[in-house]
């Protein structure tokens, strides 16, 4: 059970229950969508970004706990950011995720996005914390096809 | 907790079923997952295996290896007797009039594909319609739509209530001239509706429609008679009834498989080959080209046997007894919403929580040594038709047990906690 408690973190039960920046952003000039076909999670990804910053960010779907929770603090953490910093984020959440479970856990500095570091230790479940990120990465760099985690 | 009764002899009337017994027979279902128990509820996905068919695998490449059909050899002799044995005595399980109707494929899927390349090419053209339902796996969809989309013919479904059953009228409705082919489950793999199969093929063949049936979900749970059912085609796989993966079987009647050009070509479908023509093989042999799965044909026909001994009837009432106490069970877990109440069901409790959602369920379960599966059961349709992007399916064999059933319930009550 405890394994259950760490990926399923009051924080990211938090963010589940109640998305943060969970709606259309009027006026984005990004858009991307993102979709698991997995487990059917999805989402519509949308950035204000004006002078290589995203000044907004906020999103719509459904899916699992982990990925509107994922989401949710991504969203959050990525508005206000320089793209390329927004961009730097994304590699090193995709590397705490996708790191060897017993590896050392290179959550250091990403502040709140830590609590997904339990994720790694459910292979399954790797795909819906990316999902978000995947699709972020895709919205910067303009892809209009939707993105899969497949 | 728990607040339903307790699983009742009455239950499953009239049983001795030695459930203990019977799951020594298997020995992959004793292990811990997780530090637990296994709870093995995937059986709609695949069925563990017995011992017996493991022991037909193993004695086979132990001793008989060696091709079918071509050897003047000795192990070749035998292993060609193994291979074509095991024809006959899945034809005899199948009760199907002869063993020319019996052609070994890799899977359902295959089975399906066969006919729609060969049977539907042939005798599908524009604005000629193929009959299907709103419960099939996508394995019964996306052929047709494929072929439909090739010869400009119209893919006709027919809609389920509310409870998963399949509206008979609308079916009735949707047979006409134009139509070429019934393509149907017998058993929903998603929902577990067991379709009026019979008179599904009663209706079809007042039109002179021929009827293909997916088994896949029926022949490890029922005893499947094709002549008693009266149908053109019948497919399933070997894995989900307790034999090999990559290895199942279409049953076609001998009359329309005369008139259906080979599926694929190359070495044992053929008499005689020259640059100028090709004479094909006679039935079945026409449309298995290349070496066979010889040894999965050997442990499919173990298999078959091996629930043939235990008992389909008394499978079945156990089956049903599982069901009905697994049903009360997950009544009583508070926003737990059951998709699919067929009036007719087999051993598949498909469901949804209010607030959590399917795949979080799935893995909540799978770290309490329950294996479900999570997801859209390749029936996205199904899923379109109930409003939910995913259920979590709890799919049962005459091997699991009413406590396995009480952990589920227990697991699903965890889930809600950590949720809370």
């Amino acid at each position: 059970m405890s394994e259950l408690r760490e990926l399923y973190q009051q924080v990211i039960l938090d963010h589940n229950r109640k998305p943060r920046n969970f709606r259309t952003l009027e006026g984005a000039n990004r858009r991307a969508e993102g979709y698991n076909p997995l487990c059917g999670d999805q989402i519509t990804l949308y950035l204000n970004v004006e002078d290589g910053v995203v000044k907004d960010a906020a999103f719509q779907g459904k899916g699992c706990a982990i990925s509107m929770a994922s989401a949710s603090m991504m969203t959050g953490s990525v508005s206000g950011k320089p793209e390329a910093e927004a961009v730097a984020l994304f590699r090193r959440v995709h590397a705490m995720l996708t790191a060897e479970p017993t590896g050392e856990v290179a959550g250091d500095g990403l502040g709140k996005l830590a609590v997904f570091a339990g994720v790694r230790e459910f292979p399954s479940r790797i795909k819906c914390a990316t999902l978000a990120w995947h699709t972020l990465q895709a919205a910067l760099s303009r892809a209009a096809e939707p993105v899969s985690t497949e | 907790m728990i607040t339903a009764r307790a699983f009742k002899a009455s239950d499953a009337p009239g049983m001795r079923w030695d459930v203990e017994r019977v799951r020594k027979d298997f020995p992959a279902l004793d292990q811990q997952v997780h530090g637990k128990p296994l709870v093995y509820l995937d059986n709609a996905a695949t069925s563990q295996k017995p011992q017996a068919v493991i022991d037909a695998l193993v004695g086979y490449y132990s001793r008989d290896n060696a091709n079918v059909h071509r050897g003047v050899h000795l192990m070749s002799e035998r292993a060609t007797e193994a291979y074509e044995g095991a024809r006959v005595r899945i034809q005899r399980h199948l009760n199907a009039a002869s063993a020319r109707e019996i052609i070994f494929v890799r899977q359902a899927t295959e089975g399906i594909n066969l006919v729609m390349a060969t049977f539907g090419r042939s005798f599908v053209g524009p604005s000629d319609e193929i009959v299907i339902t709103a419960i099939e796996h996508h394995a019964n969809i996306v052929p047709w739509q494929m072929l439909c989309e090739e010869k400009r013919a119209a893919l006709r479904v027919v809609p389920v209530d509310d409870r998963g059953d399949l509206i008979m009228e609308e079916y009735a409705r949707l047979l006409g001239p134009r139509t070429r082919l019934v393509a149907i489950t017998q058993v929903s793999n998603a929902l577990g509706t067991v379709t009026p199969i019979k008179e599904i093929i009663r209706l079809a063949h007042r039109h002179q429609i021929p009827v293909l049936v997916d088994g896949a979900q029926a022949v490890p749970h029922h005893q499947v008679d094709v002549q008693d059912l009266g149908c053109d085609f019948y497919v399933f796989s070997g894995h989900k009834t307790f034999g090999p993966t990559g290895i199942g079987i279409l049953y076609g009647k001998e009359t329309w498989l005369e008139r259906m050009p080979p599926y694929q070509g190359g070495g044992d479908m053929i008499k005689a080959v020259t640059f100028e023509k090709t004479i094909y093989n006679e039935l079945p042999y026409k449309f298995e080209a290349g070496t066979p799965h010889i040894a999965g044909a050997i442990g499919l026909a173990t298999a078959l046997e091996y629930i043939a001994g235990l008992g389909l009837d008394r499978i079945g009432a156990w089956e049903h007894g599982l069901l009905a106490y697994g049903t009360e069970l997950l009544a009583t877990v508070p926003g737990l919403r059951l998709i699919g109440t067929a009036r007719r069901k087999s051993a598949v409790l498909s469901f949804v929580l209010d607030d959590i959602h399917a795949h979080d369920l799935g893995t909540i379960l799978d770290h309490q040594g329950v294996a479900v599966r999570a997801g859209h059961h390749c029936a996205m349709p199904v899923m379109q038709r109930f409003g939910v992007p995913a259920t979590v399916r709890a799919s049962l064999a005459f091997y699991n047990t009413p406590a396995e059933l009480e952990t589920l319930a227990s697991a699903v009550q965890k889930a809600l906690e950590i949720f809370r």
